[in-house]
């Protein structure tokens, strides 16, 4: 493959989710009242974060392999 | 409505995106150096990256929003467009038309129609198909720059002139492999991005049980069974029991048969990327795999809709009312975004809602400028020049693609009916289509002056069919009854649009056998050999493990679709 497309995908979405889990982490929990009182930020964050470590751990593994 | 009030996270987000899209384009800029690099990606995309690019490219802004304002206004009836449209209609590219599309060579859906019957007909699709993508990409870009400008304040030129840009910057430096890389981050970041919002809206009524209770006085109020919002095919006995105003005949054969079949079988823009794949059995397994995320998009994208309207009903007022008095089903999902997700979240909704926009623009943009160089300039203007005069060619087809589609886009805010006119026009020009592709594929005998032929008549059915019939409460004009006379009334828009398929579809198909057989033949067996589906040697898949093979994946897709169906009856 020419360019191995998990590794922007997997950079991308670990930013965005470190961003938004230290942005939910310190934000103002009143914010959070249309959210059902839950922090979605934080927790969707963290989503993102592992989502996009395990796109960098997969391009990792292929490039250990070839 | 309240703007929406956006805080620094949601714009770094935004910013984090539009980084990653730009730098895409800008490392795969290297790898163009034929025009089939820039065009069909070198025939080199690994299944799972065509899969998903398939289906971005055509999951635009117009499908996020349309597919939830459909969900507000006809419920889960809405699931139609997927489970009896797309699904059936994807198991079929894959297994029955990609073999000829991939294994003729042919760089586009035009070409293919060149090598199959003759240059009128593939001048015919051509020329309309450029037009379509080039005022399909302007329409969207007007529609998410008005939605921004009302739900967000931001300036329309400003929104029209940087979204353009970017899509423009990423086509240019990588061409086709560039567009097909970013639809897969967009898929991910519309995935991703609208979830929390289902999820959300979900647990707050309830999950499905509480939606579906507070969907019944919803249908109450509007005097159709309580179930008439969340149950797809109870209510499809008469077209007077459900929302939409179809009976279930009109439904499967005008949007599962042939409206469904002759967009995913035939519209170059999701096809292209299929013929982009690296292999014969990825290039199949495309359309088979992408089917498998679109079973469950309805989730995604028809949901949301219907918590929008369950909302609006029981607590009052949730979406603004227009002129004539029907709330706007349009602003479902920025109007649910703003009241569930906070300065965050709603920046990644935001973005995904972009991500949408950009994947659908780049889709028309790269479709456009391979049949523009391709099936126009190299056919017809200058033929014979080398490679790089193409490829060259094919820059400058991105640029005036992307210009022809801002100046669409500025038209539709002067002009709303020139564009609902033309749009109209196109989709009497598609509905015919797969009536041809199917007898060019499976039926040796059809000749070029059939197909070419076939087609027209086709569409001046279709637009005789239109012209002569009305839905209900509409006045003569562009929506119909345009020859003078309203011969029926249908009970709604979509019953009208159903039956001009089936009309234009049928009498492409009579028509089409009838010249074709007053007509000699005019390609031999030879000649056809690789087009046809008798004159091809049949695929064998024995050499992949059985649940890599096509026709498996079909099955399973198929049986799950039906499942889908039976849950949700």
């Amino acid at each position: 493959m020419k360019l191995d497309l998990r590794l922007p995908i997997g950079l991308m979405f670990s930013i965005i989710g470190a961003l938004l889990a230290v942005f939910g982490f310190a934000s103002d929990p009143a914010i959070y009242q249309r959210s059902l009182g839950i922090n979605v930020n934080l927790w969707w964050g963290l989503v993102l974060l592992v989502f996009g470590l395990v796109m960098l751990w997969l391009v990792r593994r292929g490039t250990a392999r070839s | 409505m309240p703007q929406i009030q956006l805080g620094g996270i949601d714009y770094a987000i935004l910013v984090v995106y539009f980084i990653f899209v730009l730098g895409i384009g800008w490392a795969l800029r290297r790898f163009v150096r034929s025009s089939e690099d820039f065009f069909l990606s070198g025939r080199s995309i690994p299944t799972w990256i065509a899969g998903l690019a398939f289906l971005s490219a055509n999951l635009g802004a117009q499908e996020v929003i349309g597919m939830a304002a459909s969900g507000a206004k006809y419920g889960m009836m809405t699931s139609h467009f997927y489970w009896i449209g797309a699904i059936p209609a994807m198991v079929f590219v894959g297994l029955f038309m990609m073999p000829f599309y991939y294994g003729s060579r042919a760089r586009s859906v035009p070409e293919y129609l060149r090598l199959r019957f003759d240059e009128k007909t593939r001048g015919l699709n051509a020329i309309t198909f450029a037009a379509m993508t080039v005022l399909s990409s302007g329409i969207s870009m007007y529609a998410l720059a008005k939605l921004l400008e009302l739900v967000l304040g931001w300036n329309f030129h400003a929104s029209v002139l940087v979204s353009a840009a970017i899509v423009l910057v990423y086509i240019f430096l990588g061409g086709l492999t560039s567009a097909i890389y970013n639809e897969v981050v967009q898929f991910f970041l519309i995935v991703l991005g609208f979830l929390p919002l289902v999820l959300l809206g979900l647990r707050d009524l309830g999950g499905w049980s509480g939606l579906s209770a507070q969907l019944e006085p919803v249908a109450t109020s509007a005097g159709y069974p309580a179930g008439a919002w969340s149950e797809s095919w109870r209510h499809l006995g008469s077209a007077e029991a459900n929302p939409m105003g179809v009976e279930w005949f009109g439904l499967v054969m005008g949007l599962g048969f042939v409206l469904s079949f002759g967009y995913w079988c035939t519209d170059f823009l999701v096809v292209q990327r299929a013929m982009a794949a690296e292999s014969m059995t990825a290039a199949r397994r495309t359309p088979l795999l992408a089917a498998v995320p679109k079973m469950l998009f309805p989730l995604l994208v028809i949901v949301p809709g219907m918590i929008a309207i369950a909302l609006h009903h029981s607590r009052g007022g949730l979406l603004p009312i227009g002129a004539d008095g029907t709330p706007n089903y349009n602003l479902a999902v920025p109007v649910l975004l703003a009241h569930y997700l906070p300065s965050g979240l709603l920046g990644l909704g935001l973005t995904a809602l972009m991500a949408s926009f950009m994947s659908g623009m780049a889709g028309n943009v790269t479709a456009f400028n391979t049949v523009w160089t391709y099936d126009i300039y190299q056919s017809y203007i200058k033929p014979g020049r080398s490679d790089r005069h193409y490829l060259r060619m094919g820059h400058a087809a991105t640029v005036f693609g992307i210009l022809l589609s801002v100046v669409a886009a500025y038209a539709a805010t002067r002009f709303n009916n020139i564009m609902d006119m033309l749009q109209l026009v196109f989709a009497f020009v598609n509905a015919p289509l797969f009536a041809t592709f199917l007898l060019g594929m499976f039926w040796r005998r059809t000749t070029g002056h059939g197909a070419f032929f076939g087609l027209l008549i086709g569409t001046l059915a279709a637009a005789a069919h239109h012209g002569l019939t009305l839905p209900h409460g509409a006045e003569p004009g562009i929506k119909g009854a345009f020859l003078g006379a309203a011969l029926h009334v249908y009970p709604s828009e979509m019953a009208q649009n159903f039956w001009t398929a089936i009309v234009a579809w049928t009498s492409c198909f009579v028509a089409t056998v009838v010249i074709s057989l007053a007509t000699t033949r005019d390609k031999t067996d030879e000649e056809l050999r690789g087009l046809v589906y008798s004159l091809t040697p049949r695929i064998t898949d024995h050499e992949l493990v059985w649940y890599k093979r096509p026709a498996a994946l079909g099955i399973a897709v198929l049986a799950l679709t039906l499942v889908l169906n039976i849950v949700f009856w």
